[in-house]
């Protein structure tokens, strides 16, 4: 299944900004060192991607780093799809 | 030059009036936190020592010098009053760590309002209950959060003023100013508000197990205790280059993120970014960190980043750690010896005692998995929570308790004095964790002696969560409790029965977490979700969290007989 990058980002934009926040984000964009996503708010993103591609991302491979970027979860998720 | 002294040296004959006479305070003087932080520093001739070094995640930075400082805290006092804002009102910071965060943390003091610092985090559920519980008359935010002030303000009658401190060309709405407090005039002849000791400084809020947060009310004589455990403890010299990685949101990052360092004339550094390990270990060293006070929670996250990334960053300025928030354990201060050659000293404290209570002093035989020792001034014991009688036998367990009467000791809750008074037995302040004592005289962690979940630092509590899944129109019931969890110590858990015609799925689960984390914060949102088809319930109706938590950390029930009665 490819991973569709463009979905992530509207997720992440959905629910973690706020409605009339009209701050630019990108699939570089950092979100955990940027404050957009904290590490607690990391969970319920990863239990989102979870659900939508069926995976288990096992706690030791969901850091803030994997996780700081679009791109970066993107190529997090690919690799648990693949397995 | 003569050696540190060592802990049993500070203990003999101590008295708090040393720091009076180090801060030049005599009782009965008027004593201001703000002055003490700022104008003092520069009347001792450190006018133009950096105070505060600030960066952001884009590299963007800005520093302040102790007569910046001075001179910037008097103007945005100078500004709350030109607005109408009156001493004794309660300010609320609402801001990310931002300059204006910690400069205003002053101003506020300086114009003798009390000031209510809240995690920027908060959704508007928990911004709402707090603000609405202090009366709090202005709220001093950033475009970022403005919004979720603006969603409650016509249920907050008190709240006459919003001030954002970026707004820049930004439109604003009613009752909205803007502050650049950069571009702020210095005020002629500012005097700052002449407070006493007994005069209220900080409400910081605080989760209990019954209710909803409490408002911590601290008064300017926590200066005297906040000053010398900041010198003793973190022991802060005239050339150390400082960072607190706490939130002045919380109670550690002002007692030691604001007050500690600057009543003492250090230089802090605060970095405004989400965690990051590569980050926070290039940061300590661009800005070659001396002290390092930090929280088990990242360090644990910074340990899973493994040895090699610590080994490509010179962090040789290093010189003292230590930890707050949540027992470390004791890996993790080995670990620290490991790769920064020096251990993190834990340190315990809380919101209600307003400075390090107990702890592995500088110099002391630091016990991996130990809390330390009392604090000099500070005399501490594990008693029974109910009769407040001392445990005495060596491991025997009990709750830990302090004889009140430290200067730093809230004053009461914010219009609460029934539960204040709670919090006392046998002539004892219950902290409400529970201990034992070795035949050292070292403290060791047990665990929580009530249903308060301590997630990465911080405490959250289950009536506020439950109160706010009960809004959700899924749930029919839930109890919060607290689960184990590797980083974090603990995470909340969620049981939820729902109401006829709902399933449980992973699509509910989601919605119901990504509810409460807006409604109330990240740190509350439940990270593991159990549907149940009932919850453990007193013969009354009452929910039992005990039993659910017991379950969780795999502990023995106990007696359920008073309880099922309850």
């Amino acid at each position: 299944m490819p991973i569709d990058k463009q979905m992530i980002l509207d997720y992440v934009i959905r629910e973690y900004l706020e409605e009339d926040d009209d701050t630019e984000i990108t699939y570089n964009t950092e979100l955990i060192s940027g404050g957009i996503v904290d590490s607690f708010s990391m969970v319920s993103l990863k239990r989102f991607l979870e659900k939508k591609y069926n995976i288990q991302i096992p706690d030791a491979d969901a850091t803030p780093e994997a996780f700081d970027t679009v791109n970066s979860i993107a190529a997090l998720v690919e690799r648990f799809v693949k397995a | 030059m003569h050696p540190t002294p060592t802990y049993d040296e500070r203990r003999r004959n101590f008295d708090w009036s040393l720091a009076e006479q180090e801060l030049g305070y005599a009782p009965g003087a008027k004593i201001n936190i703000g002055w003490y932080c700022s104008d003092r520093i520069c009347q001792l001739g450190h006018a133009a020592k950096p105070a505060l070094i600030w960066e952001d995640n884009t590299g963007r930075s800005r520093t302040y010098n102790f007569d910046d400082l001075r001179v910037r805290s008097d103007a945005f006092a100078a500004f709350l009053l030109d607005q109408g804002l009156q001493p004794g009102e309660r300010i609320c910071l609402f801001m990310d760590r931002l300059p204006e965060l910690y400069i205003g943390f002053l101003g506020v003091l300086k114009m003798g309002g009390i000031v209510q610092p809240l995690f920027s985090a908060f959704g508007e559920d928990s911004l709402w209950t707090r603000l609405d519980n202090a009366g709090t008359a202005a709220v001093v935010t950033q475009m970022k959060h403005v919004r979720k002030v603006r969603r409650i303000r016509d249920r907050l009658p008190s709240l006459r003023k919003i001030v954002v401190v970026d707004a820049e060309d930004a439109a604003l709405k009613e009752l909205e100013t803007p502050l650049a407090l950069d571009s702020l005039p210095p005020p002629a002849n500012f005097q700052v508000f002449p407070s006493t000791a007994e005069t209220p400084s900080v409400l910081h809020y605080t989760s209990g197990t019954t209710g909803q947060p409490k408002g911590a009310q601290h008064v300017h004589y926590s200066l005297v205790s906040q000053y010398l455990t900041a010198k003793w403890v973190l022991d802060l010299r005239p050339d150390d280059i400082y960072w607190c990685n706490a939130d002045p949101g919380w109670v550690t990052g002002t007692s030691y993120g604001i007050i500690g360092p600057w009543s003492n004339g250090v230089t802090q550094v605060v970095l405004d970014a989400g965690f990051n390990a590569e980050n926070w270990y290039a940061f300590m060293a661009k800005r070659k960190v001396t002290v390092w006070y930090s929280a088990p929670t990242a360090i644990r996250l910074l340990m899973r980043e493994g040895d090699e990334l610590v080994r490509r960053f010179d962090l040789s300025n290093l010189r003292h750690l230590c930890s707050v928030g949540e027992p470390l354990n004791a890996e993790a201060v080995i670990w620290s010896e490991k790769v920064f050659g020096k251990p993190f000293h834990d340190t315990f404290w809380q919101t209600e005692t307003g400075c390090i209570v107990i702890t592995n002093f500088p110099g002391m035989k630091v016990k991996p998995g130990s809390m330390g020792r009392p604090f000099p001034g500070i005399t501490a014991a594990v008693v029974d929570p109910k009769s407040g009688e001392p445990r005495n036998a060596a491991g025997q367990v009990g709750v830990i308790a302090l004889k009140p009467g430290w200067p730093s000791q809230i004053r009461g809750y914010w219009n609460n004095p029934q539960g204040y008074a709670a919090k006392f037995a046998g002539g004892w302040y219950l902290c409400g964790d529970r201990a034992s004592i070795d035949p050292d005289g070292y403290f060791w962690f047990v665990g929580r002696d009530d249903d308060v979940i301590n997630t990465g630092g911080h405490l959250v509590g289950p009536f506020e969560i439950e109160s706010a899944l009960l809004e959700h129109p899924a749930v029919a019931e839930s109890a919060a409790v607290a689960t184990p969890d590797k980083v974090n110590m603990e995470v909340v858990k969620a049981f939820v029965a729902l109401k006829p015609g709902y399933e449980p799925n992973d699509d509910l689960e989601l919605e119901i977490m990504n509810f409460i984390r807006k409604k109330l914060s990240p740190l509350a949102m439940p990270q593991v979700i159990a549907f149940v088809d009932s919850l453990p319930k007193t013969r009354s109706g009452k929910i039992i969290r005990r039993i659910l938590r017991a379950q969780e950390f795999g502990e023995p029930v106990g007696d359920l007989s008073t309880l099922m009665n309850d």
